[in-house]
């Protein structure tokens, strides 16, 4: 199968076909999360038809091995496997994870705004099951007024209750230990991972945390089947995905899309880049700055970026003009990133704000050569922090560092010379 | 053994056991510093904490034991686990067994500390700073020795050493590598808004 | 999967493992494991060996040892 050269916009009802009871967006049309019109339960069910309760474990994992879903919220990991993992367990807890910590994103919250009953429904299906005994949304504070309306409006549909979790607005509150960390209780910050959160996560018990966009996703493919849900993406990366798009873009906002389309084109879904581009962050704060316009023929996927060191992660594409410094913008993203520590661990809580210090004497400051040695603390300090801590920020925070040396290797001789290339293009400022 | 022997036996096992007691406050405190002391490797101070702390509750059991043993004591098995009940010099006889219970709840709990909570190890090993004081006060009180030189000269050695211990807990850079640390702050950061 | 040791000690398929949340860089393992661990600036533990923590044979006693030293109990030894 082909990836799709169909690119759809938010909010357009794509041409529909009668499905499974409900009405669903054509095979090979990518436009399916974002589809309803309004998110009342009434226009969700006239749009997606009921839920489709699949009873027992059994038919729902093979759903998902068939249908090859993975999750949507940046780790990408086989959700068929993590759901039978969980399911195997006692007393299983389900998790809808909304918190969306990413600055660049906001994907999840355009879904829970939007289509809050496709997450319901997701929610519902793998609380189905895993048997689960309790069932939670983890979703922003301003949120949890919306989601409770939603939720009031599915009793009597809903055979467990979900119970509403604030997330801090904080940029580690999604990471999978943090939400099982908050839910349990405690503060919402990571634990460490001796052991695995599906074998014991919230009060011990196996925990299945899942983005709302992958229990979206799964609520489709449980109406559509496995065929349909392939027939957008890649073979190896099957299904549609929620883009965020920013930066000098002409309409930066979410747009559904599927896997292995190439940069350029993926551009476009939003418009099209607004001025001459430099490079593009894929994956947000915690990924890769690709070049471009030399990488506009590299398919987004995993595979696709892989060669690059990037990965679509969540969805995050951000576009930097040539007129941006690079270096400066990820010396910015580099202290925000040291400022969003959860301070528990010592080479996280010490490491990145010594890096971002050394970044920023990197960039030094306009028209005075850059600090001598910051390059090779930078670099000193990446391999130092990197896989030191409780959760992988430390490792996220290395990876766009090392990205930016790399993509932005002419900018750091420029700087060191005392110069600026982005700045050079606009004139002396 | 006679009686003369066992009430010798039972006084210098009690000062041998305030000297040890010290010595475990002094290198408990050290390890808490995450520093080497006296020469020692840190694990080492670790250890001999441990060992010394060992050491102490024999010495008490034989402390204890003699005390039981000898009739002119007036010694009871009611007085070893009730403080204050006792014939001769009841409240400072009492604080003795006092300081003996907060001692058997130290060395249990860190002889257990693999099967406890490490919060609930923490907050009863704090009772150590209450445990030395009793016994300090409980050797003086009772204590038939008090009033000779030698006495004097080893209760003043064990407070002194004691007293510039905790004077360097509460000193700043106690820490190894306090210098250069961040403090931890363990909670999810406040938002800073989005940038870009 | 096992792993060797860079040293070419036998494989155990054990893995030293550090509860970063815990850690307060005191340095004792350190001290009992210098062939697995050094110590940062800022006094924590690193790996000498890039992607792992695997334990030798030979060091498996002293690693029990650290384990047992550690006095915020960040410590633990995995079997795979």
């Amino acid at each position: 199968m082909s990836p799709t050269a169909t690119l759809g916009t938010a909010g357009e009802p794509a041409f529909e076909q009668e499905l499974a009871g409900g009405v669903l967006t054509a095979a090979g049309d990518p436009r399916r999360l974002l589809a309803a019109a309004a998110p009342d339960l009434a226009t969700h069910q006239r749009h997606y038809g009921p839920l489709p309760w699949m009873g027992g474990p059994g038919r729902l994992i093979q759903l998902l091995e068939d249908a090859g879903l993975t999750g949507r919220g940046g780790a990408g990991f086989p959700s068929a496997r993590k759901l039978s993992a969980v399911a195997a367990g006692k007393r299983a807890v389900v998790v809808a994870n909304g918190a969306e910590g990413e600055p660049l994103s906001s994907k999840d919250r355009m879904l829970l705004t939007r289509v809050p009953h496709l997450v319901l429904d997701g929610l519902q299906l793998v609380a189905e099951a895993t048997s689960a005994a309790e069932a939670y949304a983890y979703v922003p504070d301003d949120l949890c007024g919306p989601i409770s309306m939603a939720l009031a409006e599915r009793r009597g549909i809903d055979r467990i209750t979900v119970q509403l979790v604030a997330a801090p607005d904080a940029f580690i509150s999604g990471e999978e230990t943090a939400v099982v960390s908050r839910v349990s209780g405690g503060a919402a910050i990571p634990r460490d991972k001796a052991r695995m959160v599906v074998t014991a996560g919230v009060r011990g018990r196996p925990t299945l945390v899942h983005n709302v966009e992958t229990l979206a996703q799964l609520a489709l493919a449980a109406r559509g089947g496995a065929a349909w849900f392939r027939s957008v993406g890649t073979p190896a990366e099957p299904g549609s995905f929620l883009a965020t798009f920013s930066g000098a873009v002409v309409r930066p906002g979410v747009y559904e899309l599927g896997y292995g389309v190439p940069l350029g084109q993926l551009l476009g879904a939003a418009g099209g880049p607004s001025a001459p581009l430099h490079a593009v962050l894929i994956g947000g704060y915690h990924g890769s700055w690709v070049p471009y316009p030399a990488a506009a023929q590299v398919p987004v996927s995993r595979a696709g970026l892989q060669p690059y060191g990037a990965s679509p992660g969540a969805g995050v594409i951000a576009a930097l003009p040539a007129a941006m410094c690079g270096l400066e913008q990820t010396s910015k993203i580099l202290d925000y990133l040291a400022d969003q520590s959860a301070g528990q661990c010592g080479p996280c809580l010490n490491g990145l704000p010594r890096l971002a210090e050394e970044f920023a004497r990197l960039v030094g400051v306009p028209g005075r050569q850059s600090a001598r040695g910051a390059l090779q603390e930078v670099r000193r300090l990446a391999g130092l922090v990197e896989g030191r801590g409780a959760c992988h920020h430390p490792d996220g925070t290395v990876r766009l560092a090392r990205s930016a040396l790399q993509t932005f290797a002419s900018d750091v001789e420029a700087h060191r010379g005392g110069s600026c290339i982005a700045r050079g293009t606009r004139g002396r400022s | 053994m006679t009686n003369s022997a066992l009430w010798y036996t039972a006084r210098a096992t009690g000062v041998v056991s305030l000297v040890l007691l010290t010595i475990v406050v002094a290198l408990g405190i050290a390890s808490r510093s995450g520093r080497q002391f006296g020469g020692l490797p840190r694990f080492a101070v670790a250890a001999v904490h441990r060992n010394a702390s060992l050491l102490a509750v024999t010495m008490l059991v034989i402390h204890v034991t003699t005390l039981l043993l000898d009739v002119k004591a007036k010694v009871h098995l009611s007085d070893v686990l009730v403080p204050f009940i006792g014939a001769y010099r009841p409240f400072w006889q009492g604080l003795g067994t006092f300081a003996l219970e907060l001692l058997v709840a130290l060395i249990v709990t860190s002889l257990a500390r693999n099967r406890l909570p490490e919060r609930l190890w923490r907050s009863i090993h704090w009772l150590a700073y209450a445990c030395w004081p009793v016994a300090f006060a409980h050797g003086l009180g009772t204590g038939t020795d008090s009033g000779s030189g030698w006495m004097r000269a080893i209760a003043g050695a064990c407070a002194g050493a004691v007293a510039a211990a905790i004077a360097w807990r509460l000193a700043p850079h106690f820490t190894e590598h306090s210098d250069v640390r961040r403090p931890l702050t363990r909670r999810p950061p406040a938002a800073l808004g989005r940038t870009r | 999967m096992s792993m060797v040791s860079a040293r070419s000690g036998a494989a155990t398929g054990v893995k030293l493992h550090i509860d970063w949340t815990v850690c307060d860089g005191r340095g004792l393992c350190i001290e009992l494991l210098p062939e697995l661990l050094d110590r940062d600036e800022w006094g924590y533990p690193v790996l000498r060996t890039p992607r792992g923590a695997a334990v030798p044979r030979e060091l498996l006693g002293a690693a029990d040892e650290a384990v047992a030293a550690c006095p915020k109990r960040a410590l633990k030894l995995l079997k795979r």
